[in-house]
């Protein structure tokens, strides 16, 4: 099979996914989208791996899925603050730097 | 050459009591008038003293000079403070401080009710030693130095009443005026020094050989228009008729006897310079043309009786300057002329203060009339001074103007012929004039006020007028017998050449000078004696009356010429810098600004409209790379 197949997938991914990210409010959900894109670069690199034929995009791909787990916990640890102190978890509200 | 301790001492002792004065204030006041005409006097009679010597002396030692100290010593370029009196300059000593310490004595009465006497003799003391220092300065800078002295004086006398906004600005104008020529004269020390190497006299004279005709042309033109600026000769003429706005005294010492000689001791000084170069020496006989005509149609329109004066003393320097221009020949008769002339001058402008001590302030002549009875010894004074201006055998300006009008006419050819006639007409016109003056004030009906108490002024005053008067009677006789000056300036001047060819006789060039004065008096007496004059100057005059009255348009060419395109040139410079250099710094920090508050619009606070940025920055980049790659 064509592997420039998995590369449409790919992008097909990281476009829900940034789409997701700039059309959502709730801060989950746009986590999610971020995820789903990191998810997308790491189909990308394996697929990469898989046509030069060496192990570079394989060994990418475990660093962006540590990266992405260090990321959640961090993210999800903040979104879950915001919700207790503001009762709301639209990314929209928490626009306080503007002033 | 002899050298001498006490040179000094003649700038130095007034110099001292203008520094006295003004430094002294108020404290000063009751003596102060004293002091400075005691100085003045003192310096005269070092001037004297120092004449005395010079006389026993031979020829060659005659010239003393005195080295006060360096100045300016700059590698090969060395400049001492240097002082020198020679045959020429201890005519101006003696006429400086002769007139001025007379003019002093006069003025301690004319200005006895003025609250700042003791300031107007200091800046009389300042302009005595400036004067001096010029006729002494032993180098162009020396000069130079002097040259401004009497320029600030000239300015401070001028402007004296500056409570007057009219005095004021008669005084600036003067000073700005001057300075046009001063600029000149700055030009000429720097070409003297660009292609001599020197700035002295002696060193001017003698690299003068060995420098090229067009420097010396150059400089010859600068030290020209030097001249006019200082002596008040085509075209920088325009300052002296407002020159009159100072008190009577001022007029009479610096707008009249001395100061605005100083062009002619200027050129005379130089005459190595104007004998190299003949297109110079051609322009200075063309401009003491011009000026002598130009001031004598002034005067015959002038009501203002210091006014009038004032454009005769116009018209005679032009007859000095036309004289120093001809050369060798005429350097003598042009500093007789300015001795002469400044007995006379002086005399009648003293007169003229007098007339008007007398008339409250009044200067206008048509106010005057048939004052001869009111003030004999003024009448008398003037009277001698008007006939030695006219040119009235035996009186003074018979031997020195008739000198003038007969070397012009020598002068040779078509030149000659030309020079000769604009000095005798200009002898006529100054007839006329000086007539005029004489008929407006002294006699006919009596035309002022009812409140007006003429009188004679007081001893003080009238005496210095008396010695001036014996002057102008005696000064051309004496000067001119066994031709003492013309053989006492001898060893200054080249006369390499003598002018042999002669085409007039003296003798018929003297009757033709008389015929023209008798024209001009005639004229003048069918004019303003025979019938009344208005004491209102009539206005349905012929256009030349109108625009001689108007100084020639003298004032309307430099506003035309010089003072609006002046204006208009700064008015444009203020509105391109506006426009161009501040528009341009204004427009960089227009588009910074409008260029944040536009992007600021972008810092709205929302994550998800930053992401949407990025992810647009990201797309956009690559399709940037892709179509570069493509």
């Amino acid at each position: 099979m064509d592997a420039s197949n998995y590369l449409y997938i790919s992008a097909l991914l990281f476009t829900i996914g940034a789409v997701g990210v700039v059309v959502r409010r709730n801060a989950i959900v746009v986590f999610m989208c971020i995820e789903l894109m990191l998810n997308a670069a790491n189909l990308s690199f394996v697929t990469f791996s898989r046509i030069n034929g060496d192990l570079n995009g394989q060994v990418m791909a475990f660093f962006t899925m540590v990266v992405a787990a260090c990321e959640v916990v961090v993210g999800l640890a903040i979104i879950v603050t915001i919700y207790r102190s503001r009762r709301s978890a639209s990314v929209d509200d928490a626009s306080l730097l503007k002033r | 050459m002899t050298t001498s301790t006490s040179l000094v001492y003649l700038i130095a002792l007034p110099l001292a009591g203008a520094a006295l004065l003004l430094l002294g204030g108020r404290r000063t006041d009751k003596w102060g008038h004293l002091l400075a005409t005691a100085l003045s006097a003192s310096s005269f009679g070092v001037g004297v003293y120092q004449l005395t010597q010079m006389l026993g002396r031979s020829t060659e030692e005659r010239p003393v000079s005195q080295k006060l100290f360096d100045w300016i010593n700059v590698g090969a370029f060395n400049v001492d403070a240097g002082l020198l009196l020679d045959q020429l300059s201890i005519c101006f000593v003696l006429l400086i401080t002769g007139v001025g310490t007379l003019i002093h004595i006069y003025s301690i009465s004319y200005m006895s009710h003025d609250q700042d006497r003791r300031r107007f003799f200091a800046f009389l003391n300042l302009f005595i030693a400036a004067m001096l220092l010029l006729v002494l300065g032993d180098s162009y800078l020396s000069l130079y130095v002097g040259w401004e002295g009497v320029g600030l004086a000239s300015y401070l006398l001028i402007g004296f009443w500056n409570q007057k906004p009219a005095y004021a600005t008669a005084s600036k104008k003067a000073f700005v005026m001057n300075r046009v020529g001063d600029m000149g004269l700055s030009f000429a020390i720097m070409i003297a020094f660009a292609t001599m190497g020197t700035v002295s006299f002696a060193g001017v004279a003698e690299q003068a050989e060995n420098t090229s005709e067009a420097a010396l042309t150059g400089m010859g033109i600068m030290l020209l228009i030097a001249a006019a600026g200082k002596s008040a000769q085509f075209p920088l003429q325009a300052w002296l008729g407002d020159a009159m706005a100072g008190p009577t005294p001022v007029s009479a010492l610096i707008h009249a006897a001395t100061m605005v000689t100083a062009g002619v001791y200027l050129i005379t000084r130089s005459n190595f310079v104007f004998d190299a170069a003949p297109t110079a020496q051609l322009l200075v006989v063309i401009v003491g043309a011009i000026t002598l005509m130009f001031g004598a149609l002034i005067g015959t329109a002038k009501d203002d009786i210091k006014k009038a004066l004032a454009a005769s003393t116009m018209s005679q320097i032009g007859y000095m300057i036309l004289a120093a221009g001809l050369g060798p020949v005429g350097y003598a008769f042009a500093i007789m002329h300015l001795l002469t002339h400044g007995f006379f001058k002086a005399g009648m402008f003293l007169g003229a203060g007098s007339v008007m001590h007398g008339m409250d302030d009044e200067v206008n002549m048509r106010k005057y009339g048939a004052l001869r009875k009111f003030m004999p010894i003024t009448f008398a004074t003037f009277g001698l001074g008007y006939l030695a201006i006219l040119g009235v055998p035996p009186f003074a300006g018979f031997y020195s103007k008739d000198m003038i009008i007969e070397t012009a006419f020598n002068a040779g050819g078509v030149k000659g012929i030309i020079l000769g006639s604009v000095t005798l007409l200009g002898a006529a016109i100054t007839a006329f004039y000086m007539t005029r003056v004489m008929i407006l004030t002294f006699t006919g009906t009596k035309r002022w006020d009812e409140n007006a108490h003429p009188h004679e002024s007081p001893w003080l005053m009238w005496l210095p007028m008396a010695i001036l008067a014996i002057g102008s009677v005696s000064s051309g006789f004496l000067l001119s017998r066994g031709d003492a000056l013309v053989n006492w300036l001898h060893p200054l001047f080249d006369h390499h050449e003598e002018h042999e060819q002669h085409l007039l006789e003296p003798i018929v060039v003297s009757g033709l000078a008389l015929t023209m004065v008798a024209i001009g008096i005639a004229i003048a007496f069918v004019k303003y004696s025979r019938q009344d004059v208005a004491s209102v100057a009539p206005e349905d005059v012929s256009v030349f009356t109108k625009i001689a009255r108007q100084d020639l348009m003298q004032d309307r060419f430099n506003e035309t010429v010089f003072m609006r395109p002046g204006q208009v040139l700064t008015t444009t410079l203020v509105a391109t810098d506006e426009v161009v250099i501040d528009g341009t710094v204004r427009t960089v920090g227009k588009i910074a600004m409008g260029s944040g508050s536009a992007l600021r619009g972008l810092q709205n606070g929302f994550v998800r409209s930053y992401a949407a940025l990025i992810l647009l920055g990201a797309v956009a980049l690559v399709a940037a790379i892709w179509v570069v790659v493509q």
